[in-house]
């Protein structure tokens, strides 16, 4: 859909599939561009919806400078914050997968402080983004090796396909690059070519890598030697990949505490970290994912991984204000150097549609 | 994976027909929360409003608030109004093409291409007797190309050998070279996963796709996806014309919401769906049961496929005729606990009953699983046939010894001991009430104490 229909919304129009002829309200906007590339118009038949107004109006800008310098006339032309205005912002937060409960606190909390005032939507999406940063800010904890705890070791889980490994191959890179001695376990004996995959990583970072000695071999004995080799050898970092699992899948959650299990018989406060990956498409599901991966495998941190795609990962505000579980980074790319801090204000900012 | 939202649902109609007359109100009421129920389930806000203003339409209508069992009428909407969404009838993968008949698999990163690839290979080798042929194009994550590798000898199909440093443009051709020349049947193409909004490599899909002309494009998608799957599905639908989705990952507790946004979007029929870590576990898409089962109604239809496909019928008509002379024993219940694990987890199956939705509940919380199953049934395999066809016998230090034979405990095998006591007298009730009983009275006639709610 154009971004004209919600414009014409804006001016207080009801909306309508088809691009209607400029109403009068709405005469002081300028022309409304066409939908961004990554979001073309819909193909699907008869939307009688009209996604939230920034939503459209975040489509519409994505990406793309020239857009934006177009659509400044509507950023700055006023706005009753009324229902109707506050419904289509409940709706852009949905849309961004907050979640409706999140989207709803957010709005209440709005609907307090500014409603009934005149707004532009630039003050809008501004303070709109102030209002998730904050709640964002606190989980924001980059992950620290702590050297005093060397061999210090970070166990990655989460659910198939998540990222675990590419993760735990960009963290080597990092660490090995800040001049750490980081060694690898390759705890996904499950998955076809796992382990294949991070000796990959091991042989771009110089790490070593501890692989099973056949498929299918048992995740925690491996944990156990690779620890243990690790305290030998005077390793600093030792990162150890597990198998995706469905967190509700009880055995295969078992064979994770298992894993917590004997790691701790080496080293009573291992593993030092265990962090749990979590993809950014995924939707409300992830709030039942930490739920569950933290009270079995006891999860001390999370990594939002492929942001660089069109998912925002607006269920991380939902998680923030659930758990208040640290974000410790976030994956915008396959490149080592891809994996980035976690900028509470830059992901908010993102979410409502605003370049950082 | 439907089935949380479905219980959202259930609650909602229940209260809708317990009324007599229903004003537009109440309607309302209720269409605001199916809006909630099916936001929660990660549909998509769009798909979502298009899904209430179709349904209020035909709902508000003077013959739905007028009719004897308005409650009734509104539901018989939702179901069909969700029916119409997910897609109306059942889509085969169609292969009806000269061969070799060219499949692209396309999707997101972690999405579950390769896995479900190899499903798909299986798939057709058992049932349809074809032969196949699989390349990986994926020539950025990795180790990608081993993992097809493996996955295809598992599967038993052949896989195109990887030229390292070949690029994915090369490697199609190559492999629709070879299925000409060796007469393959179908050809699986799986490629590397891509950003929907990355140019380049959607540059590069879709000229691969047009060098190979494949008959089927699937696009495979995680259940868990947010309301990014509309972004997503449109893009890729735009640059590739997906003819067909997969959903993966169906056997998680996602509530499953992006099927009915794909759908939406892309109009492209839902095919399969990947529901677990074996490659045999891969199911068909049926619209109707799965809105169904969304709204508690159960889907008994697949239950019994997937009975038929794994019981063994000789092995059930003895077990039936012992049933009625009342002489089952801990051998029989071995099996019947083997075969109930071949058929999947427990949970899966109730599911598919109807009313069992709150039951399965509890289960849930009761944390059943087919690894107790399997427990009980090595329980069972360290006793000696003596005990299995009289369990009276066991007392204390058979119970020791059955316990340290099959690595359990004394309280376990009590455990097992005492269900099984349980699921005796269950039978003789099933004896004494006989068929038409069963069918009246479905299982709240055999557990007493059950809700006595009727599926609708």
């Amino acid at each position: 859909m154009a971004l004209k229909d919600l414009l014409g919304r804006f001016a207080g129009r009801k909306a309508e599939s088809a691009p209607p002829p400029a109403p009068p309200e709405a005469a002081a906007q300028p022309p409304a561009p066409s939908a961004g590339e990554g979001v073309p118009a819909t193909t699907a038949p008869e939307p009688a919806a009209r996604p939230g107004f920034f939503g459209r109006l975040r489509a519409g800008l994505a990406r793309s400078a020239a857009r934006l310098g177009e659509s400044l006339g509507a950023l700055f032309a006023k706005r009753r914050l009324d229902e109707a205005a506050l419904e289509d912002l409940e709706e852009t937060l949905i849309a961004a997968d907050l979640g409706l409960a999140a989207s709803r606190r957010i709005v209440e909390r709005f609907r307090r402080t500014r409603f009934g005032r005149d707004v532009t939507e630039a003050e809008i999406r501004e303070a709109l983004a102030e209002e998730i940063a904050a709640i964002l800010a606190p989980v924001a904890k980059p992950l620290m090796p702590d050297p005093s705890r060397a061999p210090f070791t970070v166990l990655m889980v989460g659910v198939n396909g998540t990222g675990k490994t590419t993760t735990i191959g960009k963290l080597g890179a990092q660490w090995t690059a800040e001049g750490h001695r980081v060694a690898f376990a390759a705890g996904d004996t499950f998955r076809a070519a796992a382990v294949e995959q991070l000796q990959v990583w091991g042989s771009r970072t110089g790490c070593p890598v501890h692989a099973p000695q056949k498929p299918g071999a048992d995740a925690a004995g491996l944990a156990y030697e690779a620890l243990s080799r690790a305290k030998q050898d005077g390793t600093g970092i030792l990162l150890i990949d597990t198998a995706g699992r469905l967190h509700n899948k009880t055995a295969l959650m078992e064979e994770l505490r298992k894993i917590l299990r004997v790691l701790r018989r080496l080293d009573g406060t291992a593993p030092h970290a265990v962090v749990l990956t979590l993809d950014a498409t995924t939707g409300q599901n992830a709030i039942q994912q930490v739920k569950v991966f933290r009270e079995m495998v006891e999860v001390s941190g999370l990594i939002v991984t492929k942001l660089d795609g069109s998912a925002k990962g607006g269920v991380v505000v939902a998680l923030a204000e659930e758990f208040g579980l640290p974000v410790h980074a976030v994956g915008v790319g396959e490149r080592a150097e891809d994996l980035r801090p976690f900028d509470p204000r830059e992901f908010a900012r993102s979410l409502v549609g605003l370049e950082a | 994976m439907f089935e949380a939202l479905g219980n959202r649902l259930t609650g909602i109609f229940d209260r809708l027909r317990r009324r007599g007359a229903l004003s537009e109100a109440d309607v309302s009421e209720a269409l605001r929360e199916v809006r909630v129920a099916l936001l929660e389930a990660d549909v998509a806000l769009p798909v979502v409003k298009d899904l209430i203003a179709k349904v209020r339409e035909r709902a508000v209508g003077a013959e739905v608030i007028r009719s004897v069992q308005p409650g009734q009428q509104v539901v018989k909407i939702v179901h069909d109004a969700l029916t119409e969404a997910l897609g109306g009838t059942t889509t085969r993968l169609d292969l009806n093409a000269p061969a070799p008949v060219a499949i692209l698999m396309v999707g997101l990163q972690g999405s579950g291409k390769t896995t479900t690839t190899a499903k798909i290979a299986l798939r057709l080798r058992t049932r349809e007797r074809k032969k196949v042929l699989v390349a990986s194009l994926d020539t950025r994550r990795p180790a990608a190309q081993q993992q097809l590798a493996v996955l295809a000898e598992q599967a038993g199909v052949a896989s195109l050998p990887v030229v390292p440093g070949e690029d994915p443009l090369a490697i199609a051709a190559r492999a629709m070279d070879v299925a000409r020349r060796e007469l393959y049947d179908v050809v699986l193409l799986d490629t590397a996963g891509r950003l929907a909004i990355d140019e380049e490599l959607m540059a590069e899909v879709a000229a691969v796709k047009a060098a190979t002309k494949p008959h089927q494009t699937l696009l495979v998608v995680d259940a868990m996806t947010g309301q990014d799957a509309v972004n997503t599905a449109r893009a890729f639908h735009q640059r590739l014309t997906v003819s067909g989705i997969v959903m993966t990952r169906v056997d998680g507790d996602a509530r499953g919401g992006a099927a009915l946004s794909m759908r939406a979007v892309t109009g492209a029929p839902i095919v399969l769906l990947g529901a677990g870590e074996k490659l045999d576990a891969l199911e068909e898409f049926h619209p109707d049961r799965i809105a169904n089962r969304i709204l508690g109604m159960g889907d008994i239809v697949s239950l019994v496929e997937r009975a038929a496909e794994t019981i063994d019928r000789e092995e059930a008509e003895k077990l039936a005729a012992k049933l009625q002379k009342g002489g089952f024993d801990l051998e029989d219940y071995r099996k019947q606990l083997l075969q109930i694990g071949r058929m999947g987890s427990l949970q899966g199956m109730l599911g598919m009953l109807p009313g069992v939705g709150r039951i399965k509940q509890q289960l849930a919380e009761a944390n059943l699983d087919t690894a107790i199953l399997k427990r009980q049934a090595a329980i069972i395999s360290s006793m000696t046939m003596a005990e299995r066809r009289n369990p009276d016998i066991i007392k204390a230090s058979r119970k020791r010894r059955i316990a340290a034979g099959s690595g359990t405990t004394v309280q376990e095998v009590n455990r097992l001991l005492k269900q099984f006591d349980e699921i005796s007298a269950m039978m003789k009730r099933m004896n004494k009430l006989g068929q038409k009983g069963l069918m009246r009275g479905g299982l709240s006639a055999l557990l007493p104490g059950l809700s006595n709610r009727r599926p609708f």
